[in-house]
């Protein structure tokens, strides 16, 4: 496949997305173990970041200083940053397989030691979002257009670092910062309702000064649009509420809470890639 | 009491045991209550969580301000265990460790579960090598590392009954059987495992049965290793540490931890004041590991028998001279 690093036409985005699912399934098959349900919930996001036109970056040149910079900050959710970085030319598709093996540079979470064109090495919860304003704060001094966007998750923003970060943010009104909340609703022992509610949580981030957009999080066009809108945002960051089903995409994945953590076995591969063909 | 032969036959995990005697502490003693940070189903306190819903609090995925909710239910007078992945808990928690249970000697129960890097394919972010170190630092803190499954169920109920604060460290991989059912366990006391007057290899956790191979393999060679499982790190047993000194003139460390900070650096500081002998350390050099199996983690960081073995014939070589 070649690099498909310009804006897509809306069938060419759905089909990487597709593609990309059935590189989480087959990576985290391979692997034995991972997470499959909060990669599949992210793809559109990432999708439309990385192939959509919304990330400045350039995968031959992945050093490119005012390049704008992508944290997943809920780093366990690995498996689509790599397919994604993957089919957009940074590293190896073929490789791709070789997820949580040693040595790989597909380690079970995103390690800069192993791919040097990751902007942050992640998986303890809570602090990508502090990184990225870490980074926003460094392009406003070097006069750099460089944007900075992290995709947090719903179970993650529990952190109360998080919440320091959000108030840092807007005090400081980094409008170069993008957060992006993947609101799937389960996080890893079941429902975030159950555990410890978010909600209202638009009126959380309003409160603490950001720009808030909700939206459906699987619909490409509405993914586009809230980039578009928290990049015309100015004078406070935004954070992006994107409304998202846990292993979307994978019928007997969506919406269960089982499927945080756990690898698919032959079977259910084979039922998935079929879904996803 | 000594053996010569262990079967070191494959059981559960540590962190397994350490649920189970979560749930009878549970049904014994109404006052003990658990936190846990999102993790109840790998830390395994889900068992206690299900028959003691009002007891359990499921704090969300926010470390430091379990903690410190963990301190207030011990200042009330809770029997207060706090649990998640050893590396959140200590890492993001150790202020509140520090301010809210130490400082104040408030006794908290401390259960860090996938500690070490024979979680495996997660890889470093997961991967605690830090936490005995940052125990230790703890003053008032016990440290406890057990090897296996029987010596975790019994730990953790003398940790329950303890006045004080306590760390137990738990694994995620199976852990080789060394004890019998029988056998009973006290905090801040060594075991012997195995006699010898050559060299001692002083061990804890996963690394005991490492210890235990390495024993039995010098053994079949004429060698007499003695194996002391230190699963209490703070208080250290330093008599058995003076003894074996005084006995076997040398003596090897190994744990699945970074030698700076971890039981090696302690025994050094034990003989020093005793009997200093010849030492040397098998542990994790000054490095982050990887992803990958367990098996292969551990091979590759240095951390089975075989490494066990060379540091000890490197050992032996120089008390030899
Ligand atoms: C600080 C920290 N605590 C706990 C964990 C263990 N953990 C990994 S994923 C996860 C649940 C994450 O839920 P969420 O943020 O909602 O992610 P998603 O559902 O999108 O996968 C937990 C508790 C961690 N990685 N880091």
């Amino acid at each position: 496949m070649a690099t498909l690093t310009q804006p897509q036409s809306a069938e060419q985005l759905a089909a990487v997305c597709k593609t990309i699912r059935r590189h989480i399934i087959n990576m985290v098959g391979a692997a034995k173990s991972g997470h499959p349900g909060g990669s599949l919930s992210a793809v559109e996001l990432l999708v439309s970041l990385y192939f959509g036109g919304q990330l400045k970056h350039d995968p031959k040149n992945p050093e490119w200083k005012d390049r704008d910079r992508f944290i997943l900050s809920k780093g366990h959710a690995c498996p689509v940053l790599y397919a994604v970085m993957a089919e957009a030319g940074y590293c190896p598709v073929d490789k791709l397989n070789t997820l949580r093996q040693l040595g790989s540079i597909y380690q079970g979470h995103p390690d800069r030691r192993f791919l040097p064109s990751l902007e942050a090495s992640t998986g303890s919860l809570g602090q990508g979002l502090s990184v990225a304003l870490g980074m926003g704060f460094a392009a406003r001094l070097d006069k750099s257009p460089s944007r900075a966007y992290v995709v947090l998750g719903d179970g993650e923003i529990q952190e109360g670092q998080i919440w320091e970060a959000a108030m840092f943010g807007a005090y400081h009104k980094l409008d170069n910062v993008c957060a992006i909340v993947d609101y799937n609703k389960i996080q890893l022992d079941g429902w975030v309702k159950d555990i410890m509610g978010l909600e209202p949580l638009g009126d959380k981030w309003r409160a603490f000064g950001w720009h808030v957009v909700e939206f459906d999080g699987h619909d490409l066009a509405k993914v586009d649009a809230a980039f578009n809108e928290a990049r015309n945002t100015k004078g406070k960051p935004t954070c992006l509420l994107a409304h998202t089903v846990k292993g979307k995409g994978v019928s007997f994945m969506e919406n269960n809470p089982k499927w945080h953590g756990v690898a698919p076995n032959a079977d259910e591969i084979a039922a998935a890639l079929k879904e996803l063909a | 009491m000594t053996q010569t032969k262990f079967e070191l036959k494959m059981g559960g995990a540590t962190r397994a045991a350490f649920g189970k005697a979560l749930v009878e502490l549970g049904r014994e003693n109404s006052n003990v209550v658990v936190c846990d940070a999102d993790l109840s189903k790998s830390t395994n306190t889900a068992g206690f969580a299900k028959e003691f819903p009002e007891r359990f609090f499921s704090c969300g995925i926010a470390e430091a301000n379990m903690v410190a909710i963990g301190a207030g239910l011990a200042s009330a007078g809770k029997v207060a265990f706090v649990s998640s992945f050893s590396c959140f808990v200590l890492n993001k928690g150790f202020e509140q460790l520090r301010v809210t249970a130490a400082y104040p000697q408030v006794p908290i129960k401390v259960v860090g579960t996938h500690s070490g890097i024979s979680i495996g394919e997660d890889g470093p972010s997961q991967m605690s090598i830090e936490d005995i170190a940052l125990a230790c630092s703890l003053p008032g803190f016990a440290v406890i590392d057990p090897a296996d499954e029987v010596s975790m169920k019994s730990l953790v109920k003398s940790a329950a009954a303890l006045p004080g604060s306590v760390f137990i460290r738990a694994g995620r991989a199976n852990a080789p059987v060394i004890y019998g059912a029988e056998h009973t366990f006290e905090i801040g006391k060594a075991i012997g495992l195995t006699a010898g007057n050559d060299l001692t290899i002083i061990a804890h956790g996963l690394l005991v049965a490492e210890a235990l191979r390495t024993s039995m393999a010098l053994g079949a060679e004429g060698v007499g290793v003695r194996v002391i499982d230190m699963h209490t790190i703070k208080p250290l047993d330093e008599a058995a540490i003076a003894k074996a000194a005084r006995e076997t003139g040398a003596i090897l460390v190994a744990e699945e931890h970074l030698v700076d900070g971890g039981l090696g650096v302690r025994v050094a500081q034990s003989v020093t004041k005793s009997h200093p002998c010849l030492m040397d350390y098998v542990g994790i050099q000054n490095t982050y590991a990887e992803s990958g199996s367990p098996e292969a983690v551990l091979d590759k960081y240095g951390l089975v028998a075989r490494d066990v073995t060379a540091a000890a014939r490197r050992l032996l070589a120089r008390k030899r001279g």
